[in-house]
């Protein structure tokens, strides 16, 4: 007799990282219409910068507030890849978007010849958080509320820059693994070529995310989804195949990176301190 | 034995009635909107015929209220419940706000006042989430009742999302007689892996579950719209006594659904399956008797 193993809906065997694409999307695209136009927008602001994960909050943004409500801001720099641009592109003709391109290699170029030797991670920073301001004063010229683009994975270990891409009015995709990113994508429609590009932040010349990482998102994803989401604790990790030095490698990033997450600590002294015992909904009485 | 059967004031035979539920889109700690809100579903309802029409769980005020709560809360017999009187006419009418109490105790509350006599009674959630995306208990009081009420419709019970996940709050209410069973939600959608939405077939399952061992109909009204990245996905419904379906509401849309509750279909279940007749309180209350003294025996902690 053959017996085939079978997974189940609902079985705890099954992929923790499958979503059911047609529920997640009327979620995320009612989450971005109800968020900008309760607090009084019509319109919302993107860095698009050719990636998935801002293609896909583009796509989403689009189908929730109308192509002619987004603008998307390319913002490249001197190094920054033909590839990228063109993929800006790409988007910005397939949803119907504005598309405006704001260098930022004068300031960053001024501020570093103070600098000379910045590392480079100084300098990938300062450019994250320069195009953070560029986005911010848009948000201002444009009346428009600034839709993040960073995802669960990258937000779990901290590989985003603090009040840079990190920074944003509201994210529609800060619940979604990298893997998830991706079914999403191809499920509304982004173009392969940028679905299957290797991942890169563009910050240096052939820089990939998972080479500076030193492993995949595909990897990671699996075991963020049995850490975080599952609770499974590193004796189960370990015992579902993943490599200690691994479990603990991820599991100090996700602490490590925490304050990243967090409004900055604030010293009490009164019985009414912000975010402590002064607590209201960010939505409050909208 | 069974008890004997619960008295009731409530007249027999008792007429069909047309429930309704406003599944709506509060507008978090805005009462003056809400109640905006309120006061033209209530008219549309009357226009339509509807003689009990059902709002969310805290329909007055919104969810995730935290430090607004006591700003937000109203004794039971406050303007709120005035101007939702006044305006229901004949109608009855459910709907959820933050009840404070004369020592300044806030409950999370749902009102079901009767237009037609004037009588209300309110039921105070008994379980409060308090875990996960949850944390109610910080800013509310826990009510210590899980009692049904006399309508011109027939007996009720009134229960509060949470409320219903304790399987218990079912049992107290059929034993203490109720016909129809009313379930007031805000639900938050999530469990995005399977064909539905986690949420929704969590609630299919619990309404359709009372609906069918309960022996009496079941209507479940959730809210919509979005606080803090938090949907509530609505998918308000009526349902027979036996669990078949009489009414679904969309999802994540406002929407307003009505069905006609016909004591004549729960009276059909009851024959049918008369599990309510045949329920061994006694049994109930005996053996929980017992577990209390065991666990009581067995816990040398305190």
């Amino acid at each position: 007799m053959r017996v085939t193993a079978q997974t189940l809906p609902g079985d705890r065997r099954s992929d923790p990282l499958t979503i059911n694409c047609s529920l997640v999307e009327p979620i995320l695209v009612g989450f971005v219409r109800s968020e900008v136009r309760r607090v009084g927008f019509k319109k919302a602001v993107l860095g698009l910068s050719g990636g998935i994960d801002s293609t896909l909050s583009a796509y989403i943004a689009a189908k929730a507030l109308g192509p002619e409500n987004v603008s998307g801001i390319r913002m490249p720099y001197s190094t920054s890849s033909v590839e990228t641009m063109d993929h800006g592109d790409l988007v910005a003709q397939e949803l119907g978007i504005r598309m405006q391109t704001i260098s930022i290699a004068p300031q960053i170029d001024t501020y570093f010849t103070q600098f000379t030797d910045a590392s480079r991670l100084r300098r990938a920073n300062k450019m994250a958080r320069e195009r953070m301001t560029i986005l911010y004063d848009q948000s201002a010229a444009q009346e428009a509320l600034v839709i993040g683009t960073s995802n669960k994975t990258e937000l779990l270990i901290g590989y985003g820059t603090i009040h840079g891409d990190m920074a944003s009015a509201l994210n529609p995709i800060g619940d979604l693994y990298k893997t998830q990113v991706r079914a999403l994508s191809a499920y509304m429609g982004v173009p392969a070529a940028i679905i299957d590009k290797n991942p890169t932040a563009d910050l240096w010349v052939g820089q990939t995310d998972e080479a500076e990482l030193g492993f995949t998102y595909a990897e990671v994803d699996r075991l963020l989804a049995r850490m975080v989401d599952e609770r499974a604790r590193p004796d189960e990790l370990i015992a579902d195949g993943f490599d200690p030095a691994f479990v603990s490698r991820i599991g100090r990033m996700i602490q490590t990176s925490h304050y990243k997450r967090k409004l900055p600590l604030i010293a009490k002294i009164s019985n009414r301190t912000i975010d402590r015992d002064f607590r209201y909904a960010r939505d409050w009485g909208t | 034995m069974p008890f004997p059967e619960r008295p009731t004031t409530v007249p027999f035979p008792r007429p069909p009635f047309r429930a309704a539920v406003a599944q709506v889109e509060p507008t978090l700690g805005n009462i003056k909107k809400n109640l905006a809100i309120h006061l033209d579903a209530i008219d549309t309802a009357k226009r339509d015929g509807v003689d009990l029409l059902v709002f969310p769980e805290l329909s007055t005020t919104g969810y995730y209220l935290r430090d607004q709560v006591p700003e937000v809360a109203e004794p039971r017999n406050g303007p709120l419940a005035k101007a939702i009187l006044e305006a229901a006419g004949k109608m009855s009418v459910v709907y959820g706000f933050v009840e404070e109490s004369p020592t300044s105790r806030f409950y999370n509350a749902a009102a079901f006042i009767d237009g037609t006599t004037g009588k209300s009674f309110v039921h105070r959630k008994v379980y409060l989430p308090t875990y996960g995306m949850f944390d109610e208990t910080r800013y509310f009081a826990a009510g210590g009742r899980v009692a049904a009420f006399d309508t011109r419709f027939g007996r009720f019970g009134l229960l509060i999302c949470e409320d219903a996940w304790h399987l218990s709050c079912g049992v107290i209410l059929q034993a203490d007689g109720i016909d129809v069973l009313i379930i007031v939600a805000n639900s938050p959608g999530r469990g995005v892996r399977e064909e539905e939405l986690g949420s929704k077939r969590s609630w299919e399952l619990a309404t359709r579950t009372y609906a069918t061992f309960l022996n009496v109909p079941v209507i479940f009204a959730n809210r919509v719209g979005y606080e803090d990245g938090v949907n509530f996905w609505g998918g308000s419904a009526i349902v027979a006594a036996g669990g078949s379906w009489l009414a679904r509401a969309p999802e994540f849309e406002v929407a307003r659904i009505s069905g006609l509750l016909d004591p004549r279909d729960t009276r059909r279940e009851r024959i049918l399956a008369p599990m309510h007749r045949d329920e061994r309180v006694h049994l109930t209350m005996e053996e929980l008797d017992r577990i209390r003294h065991e666990s009581y025996r067995a816990d040398t902690s305190g």
